[in-house]
């Protein structure tokens, strides 16, 4: 009887969300309609002058009401928080920030994340360069790419499932269910396979591994971009003149990619800065293997330190900031130009 | 006679130069599926069977397949529910930035102000900030007016968090239209929001599309703003969270975790190859302009 009437609620519940989604998804776009139609009104019944003040403010506010909501003052007030205690009833100068670079766990973890930095980043931009100048060459080349971007299309999650199931390990002697020691144990017959994400001298490198599988792909479609962007004619007249391949790679393209390769670079920075699916649904940060964004969901949920999570949370945000500048230059430049 | 042979090496070697280049190609590709190819295989392996030897014995007779993996995680493991959440969390996370993005986009390209442009900076400057710095004040906020755990929350959060890349992109686009289109339209005395609907919308359709997949691909896969904003409530948890609960609670229970996994994957796969020419467009305008 109760789990009949538990059953029914569960039931009701779904429906319920069910048309709660129907309703937002018939709601939004009635009430952004009905808000540009009733704005406008507003906008025409008033002198020209005011109109023309008023209407750009119109169609910006729904956007700017919910940046200021959920990124402007979160921020700011994040900010805040990192000189307070764990529970933020006292300003506690800044012995959250000591704690960052003083304890001996969160000092693995700022080590963590700059293997990640150094490692990820440098193999995404070799491989996707090496791949995009070697598919320019064949004729297979859109299968060849596809095969590369696919991951990107995965969640990060369903990739720590894969690799989890990659990496697995069994005893020696017994048969390998997981494709690298198999693979390994296959071509080495004295190898010895390993549990890669319990191992502590491998799990952060086979962490990094599929970082690298899953983001090579993005590197590699926005350099190969750049490489259809170079003339051939550039190329031509160097291969007439008798350069090399190898030559005209490191003399030409490499150079001429140099703008691209550095907005790869630094997606690829803003991204490996934020990991946090990968090691969550790998390792859980647990064995040395932990980074910084794991590290503030343990301070927030597991810990209740609002202190110590705001202030690792404010470091990810310094790091970011050059990007930013960056960024804000560069639209600067562009929007002088156009 | 030595000219003939001559002339029939030199494709021949040129050919035979090429092969590293297809080795070295053909392996990265067959390195990358790999992964991948061997969780859609598990995933229709018997359970004693993955526990026992490689998937790749699947293709050795007897043949042993079974679609068993797939009806135990969508009856009892709670993936058919989490499918549903999925959906009903990145629908809406998709469309609501994409018309809020667009009306703001179209005011930063077509109307002055004053602050303009120090408002747009404002927003290329958001689009980097790391979500962790969000995270604290917008949970206090979710709890202090009960959206914590409820959809409308995480569509809200959801939607703010795309609203930078939306405004960006789309401003790029809607900016290139030519001027004498806007301006003879106005000429016609069609109003803003006649402009908007029916010319710059409809125009802007290859912009909207990769954004929307762009942004539904993001919310679909996410993972930590599900975590953090919906708590562990399984009535309303994505896939992305189950997966690591499962993850978590069965640790090497391949059978359902492959099939789990897979499924969370399909429809990311459709997207991907249906309109795999939009998506890439999406990423390329995410770092650089067109």
């Amino acid at each position: 009887m109760a789990w009949g009437k538990y059953k029914a609620r569960q039931k009701n519940m779904h429906t319920n969300y069910i048309m709660v989604a129907i309703a937002a998804l018939a709601v939004i776009p009635i009430f952004l309609w009905a808000y540009l139609m009733i704005t406008e009104q507003i906008a025409t019944h008033t002198s020209r002058k005011t109109a023309g003040v008023l209407r750009p403010w119109f169609w910006i506010l729904p956007a700017v009401s919910l940046l200021i909501i959920f990124l402007v003052y979160p921020v700011i007030n994040t900010i805040v928080l990192s000189f307070m205690d764990a529970r933020s009833e006292h300003f506690v100068g800044l012995r959250n920030y000591k704690y960052i670079f003083s304890d001996s766990g969160m000092l693995v973890v700022l080590r963590n994340n700059l293997l990640w930095l150094v490692f990820f980043t440098a193999a995404c931009l070799v491989l996707g360069l090496l791949i995009a100048v070697l598919s320019d060459r064949v004729k297979y080349e859109s299968v060849a790419k596809t095969c590369i971007f696919l991951p990107m299309a995965i969640s990060f999650v369903a990739a720590g499932v894969i690799w989890r199931f990659m990496y697995e390990f069994r005893p020696a002697g017994t048969p390998q269910i997981g494709t690298v020691n198999a693979i390994l144990t296959a071509i080495f017959p004295n190898f010895e396979p390993k549990a890669w994400l319990f191992n502590r001298s491998t799990n952060n490198a086979a962490l990094i591994v599929v970082g690298i599988w899953m983001w090579t792909g993005f590197a590699m479609v926005i350099l190969s971009a750049g490489l259809k962007g170079i003339s051939e004619d550039i190329l031509e007249a160097a291969r007439i003149d008798g350069a090399s391949e190898i030559a005209i790679f490191f003399r030409i393209i490499l150079p001429l990619m140099m703008p691209t390769i550095t907005v790869v670079a630094t997606t690829l920075i803003i991204n490996v800065l934020k990991v946090f699916d990968i090691v969550y649904v790998m390792t859980n940060g647990n064995l040395g293997t932990e980074v910084i964004a794991n590290r503030m969901y343990k301070e927030m949920f597991n810990f209740r330190n609002y202190g110590r999570a705001s202030a690792i949370a404010t470091l990810l945000l310094v790091a970011i900031i050059p990007v930013m500048i960056m960024n804000l230059k560069r639209f600067n430049t562009e929007e002088s130009n156009g | 006679m030595a000219n003939k042979s001559g002339s029939v090496r030199t494709p021949l070697r040129r050919a035979l130069g090429r092969i590293p280049l297809h080795v070295i190609l053909i392996l990265i590709c067959v390195a990358w599926i790999t992964p991948s190819a061997g969780l859609l295989v598990s995933s229709f392996r018997p359970k004693n069977m993955i526990a026992t030897n490689g998937w790749w014995e699947a293709f050795k007779t007897p043949f042993s397949f079974t679609l068993e993996n797939y009806a135990y995680v969508l009856t009892r493991g709670n993936m058919g529910r989490s499918f549903v959440n999925s959906l009903l969390i990145a629908v809406p996370s998709t469309l609501m930035p994409i018309f809020i993005g667009a009306c703001a986009a179209y005011a930063f390209a077509w109307m002055r102000f004053p602050f303009r442009k120090t408002l747009y900076l404002m927003i290329i400057a958001l689009l980097v900030v790391p979500l962790q710095m969000t995270m604290i004040p917008i949970l206090r906020l979710f709890n202090k007016v009960g959206l914590t755990g409820s959809f409308v929350g995480i569509w809200l959060a959801h939607t703010a968090y795309g609203l930078p890349f939306a405004i960006y992109l789309l401003r790029n686009f809607i900016a290139q239209l030519p001027r004498s289109l806007i301006e003879s339209a106005q000429i016609d005395g069609a109003s803003h929001p006649t402009i908007f609907l029916k010319l710059v919308l409809p125009t802007s359709i290859p912009a909207i599309a990769s954004l929307a997949i762009f942004q539904f691909m993001w919310v679909w896969n996410d993972l930590l703003i599900a975590l953090i904003y919906l708590g562990g409530t399984p009535d309303v948890a994505p896939m992305t969270v189950t997966i690591s609960n499962m993850v978590n609670s069965y640790g090497g229970g391949w059978e359902y975790l492959t099939a789990a996994a897979f499924i969370s994957m399909v429809l990311p796969l459709i997207v991907f190859f249906a309109l795999q020419k939009y998506f890439v467009k999406g990423v390329l305008a995410g770092s650089v302009k067109e």
